[in-house]
């Protein structure tokens, strides 16, 4: 049952899995980690992304990675307009904790159904040139299907870091989460920088959905399922530091790979969960946070 | 004068269940009233620990099928009778809720409805991979041949549905007026606040969480008698999550009868919408529903008529 190469090829897997995890995770990173706001339906935003990469790619072919980019600034726009809704109906009121909660439960819902409503709940997947093809390095296998993801979730990692730490709107956004109070006496509206930050979440939303399509058939309810994952993630990388974020996707794909290789992929689920939990038993803090 | 109206009440509900058991023949509705009941038992059971004491479970269809699956687990392994299996779902799902109390001590607010929605998923795991109750197949469930002295099984799983859900609803509203029913709104209002003047905050969360789990099991113990094939997935249901959520926040969360009034119009609507239009729209127009309510109707139905009540009589 166990021998080196599958474990090199599990670790390898995990990595590559890892990595595209941290593309789910940096929207709620920003939304949950910077801003307090809990965006349950975030994965939810992720399965609408993958569906237009699938209409997209079916009715005119597109690439599934181009579609993402393109749609973004639809998700952008989304993302300010609920983030509006958001503000004036809870954060506002100070009622965000137990309505916000059940307001994003709602729209999680809400999604699922619609998609459930219009495209039922077959599978659908995409079609690209690169699905399907491997790179062997001695036993170790890496099909492209996760190589891309991979590459693209690292690279939207880098871009979103550098953003948040060297632009001006980036550090607007930092400067919100640190403390809402200080950035409203210099003169800075944080009700704008926190929508167009949710904004951006969500935006990310569009281009990991686009990767999670590349990784194999979705269907409406698999949305669920990355819920664990993505706080599990946000949580363990210490709450909105995304270099913490990007470390603990990678160690939750190898876990979740590792478990799946050699005890059976139908306990692949709980392990994500089983990290939440215990992570938010033990250190609420996570494992890069400061406190 | 209030409390003799209660009663006069859930007696005149259970009189009518009995002569609507004795009246129709018609199958459906008793069908469609079991469900309405066991929604109203969730809503009634989340609103202790959400409406009360301001902790926001997500994981009641773990707390359901958990009850659900207790009953398929005896009553594969010794056949024990309906009454027994409600009592071992409800306590099993009480011991759950009990551990979820200790959680709190670590978690609050936001985290804590996290970690709710983990344990689900974890139940989901393990049941899923338990192949004495079925695992991924699922399981059937006969209906014992005895049903007393009703017309059909069904009929009697709705009284015995009744029944439960007056004594939830019961010792709901006995909590709300309580002693211990204005603790948990402290907890509910302020916890730090709560615990400096005096409130034994755990004791009473541990006593909400408790009584939570052990309804929703109780709620979900009959459920195998009641469709007779359970599999994983119907019973971790995301609907009865949503349900159990969107009921008494449409209703109002504060008052006892706020989950109670939400579930049966919800509820309702939702048999109608499912018989005269589609399975699924329904579906959707909980979500909406509820998303309409909170950022609009935040008090819930009970709020609106309280507010209408307070400006005609200044």
């Amino acid at each position: 049952m166990f021998s080196l190469d599958l474990l090199a090829n599990a670790v390898t897997a995990g990595i590559l899995l890892g990595g595209f995890y941290a593309a789910v995770a940096i929207g709620l990173a920003i939304a949950f980690g910077q801003l307090d706001i809990v965006n349950i339906a975030h994965p939810a935003f992720v399965i609408a992304g993958s569906y237009i990469a699938y209409i997209l790619n079916a009715h005119f072919g597109l690439d599934p990675v181009l579609t993402g980019v393109m749609v973004a600034p639809a998700f952008f726009a989304v993302g300010a307009v609920i983030y509006r809704i958001y503000y004036a109906a809870f954060e506002r009121t100070g009622q965000e904790s137990l309505s916000g909660l059940a307001f994003f439960f709602g729209l999680m819902f809400i999604i699922e159904v619609v998609l459930i409503l219009v495209y039922g709940v077959d599978y659908r997947l995409v079609s690209a040139g690169y699905i399907g093809r491997t790179i062997n390095i001695g036993y170790v296998g890496i099909p492209l299907r996760m190589l891309v993801p991979f590459s693209v979730a690292a690279l939207l990692t880098i871009g979103v870091y550098l953003y948040l730490s060297r632009t001006f709107m980036g550090r607007a956004i930092l400067a919100v989460a640190q403390d809402r109070v200080a950035l409203q006496l210099m003169g800075a509206d944080p009700v704008r920088v926190k929508q167009f930050a949710f904004g951006l979440a969500i935006a990310t939303a569009a281009i990991a959905g686009s990767l999670l399509i590349i990784i194999g058939p979705v269907e409406p309810s698999v949305g669920r399922q990355y819920i664990g994952r993505v706080f599990a993630i946000v949580v363990l990388g210490g709450m909105g530091s995304i270099p913490g974020m990007f470390i603990a996707a990678l160690l939750l794909g190898i876990v979740e790979s590792l478990v799946a290789t050699f005890m059976g992929p139908s306990w692949a689920p709980a392990v994500a969960f089983g990290v939440l939990l215990l992570t938010l038993a033990l250190r609420p803090s996570g494992f890069f946070g400061r406190a | 004068m209030k409390i003799s109206r209660f009663w006069v009440c859930v007696a005149v509900m259970v009189a009518a269940g009995l002569l609507f058991t004795g009246v129709s023949k018609n199958e459906y509705y008793f069908n469609a009233a079991y469900v309405i009941l066991q929604a109203t038992m969730m809503a009634v059971a989340w609103n202790i620990l959400g409406g009360f004491t301001g902790y926001v479970n997500f994981g009641t269809a773990g707390f359901f099928a958990v009850g659900a699956y207790t009953s398929i687990a005896l009553d594969k392994a010794w056949g024990l009778p309906l009454p027994l299996l409600i009592l071992a779902g409800g306590a099993v799902c009480a011991l759950i809720g009990l551990g979820l109390g200790y959680l709190t001590l670590r978690l609050k607010g936001v985290y804590f409805a996290i970690a709710t929605l983990a344990m689900a998923i974890v139940f989901e795991t393990l049941i899923n991979n338990w192949s004495f109750v079925g695992g991924a197949k699922g399981a059937y469930i006969l209906t014992p041949e005895k049903h007393l002295w009703f017309a059909s099984y069904i009929e009697m799983l709705f009284m015995v549905m009744l029944l439960l859900t007056i004594a939830c609803v019961a010792i709901s509203r006995k909590l709300n007026a309580s002693r211990l029913g204005r603790g948990l709104a402290a907890i509910r209002d302020d916890e730090v606040a709560a615990e400096c003047a005096g409130v034994p905050t755990l004791r009473l969360k541990l006593v909400s969480t408790t009584l939570m789990g052990a309804m929703m099991g109780v709620a979900g113990a009959p459920y195998p008698f009641f469709v007779t094939y359970v599999d994983p997935q119907s019973a971790f249901n995301l609907f009865v999550a949503v349900n159990a959520i969107a009921m008494p926040m449409i209703g109002g969360t504060a008052h006892w009868l706020g989950p109670v009034i939400g579930a049966l119009l919800v509820g309702t609507m939702q048999e109608i919408i499912t018989v005269t239009v589609s399975s699924e729209l329904n579906v959707l127009i909980v979500g909406v529903m509820l998303v309409v309510f909170i950022t609009l109707a935040p008090q819930g139905i009970v709020g609106l008529f309280q507010k209408y009540r307070s400006r005609r009589t200044p």
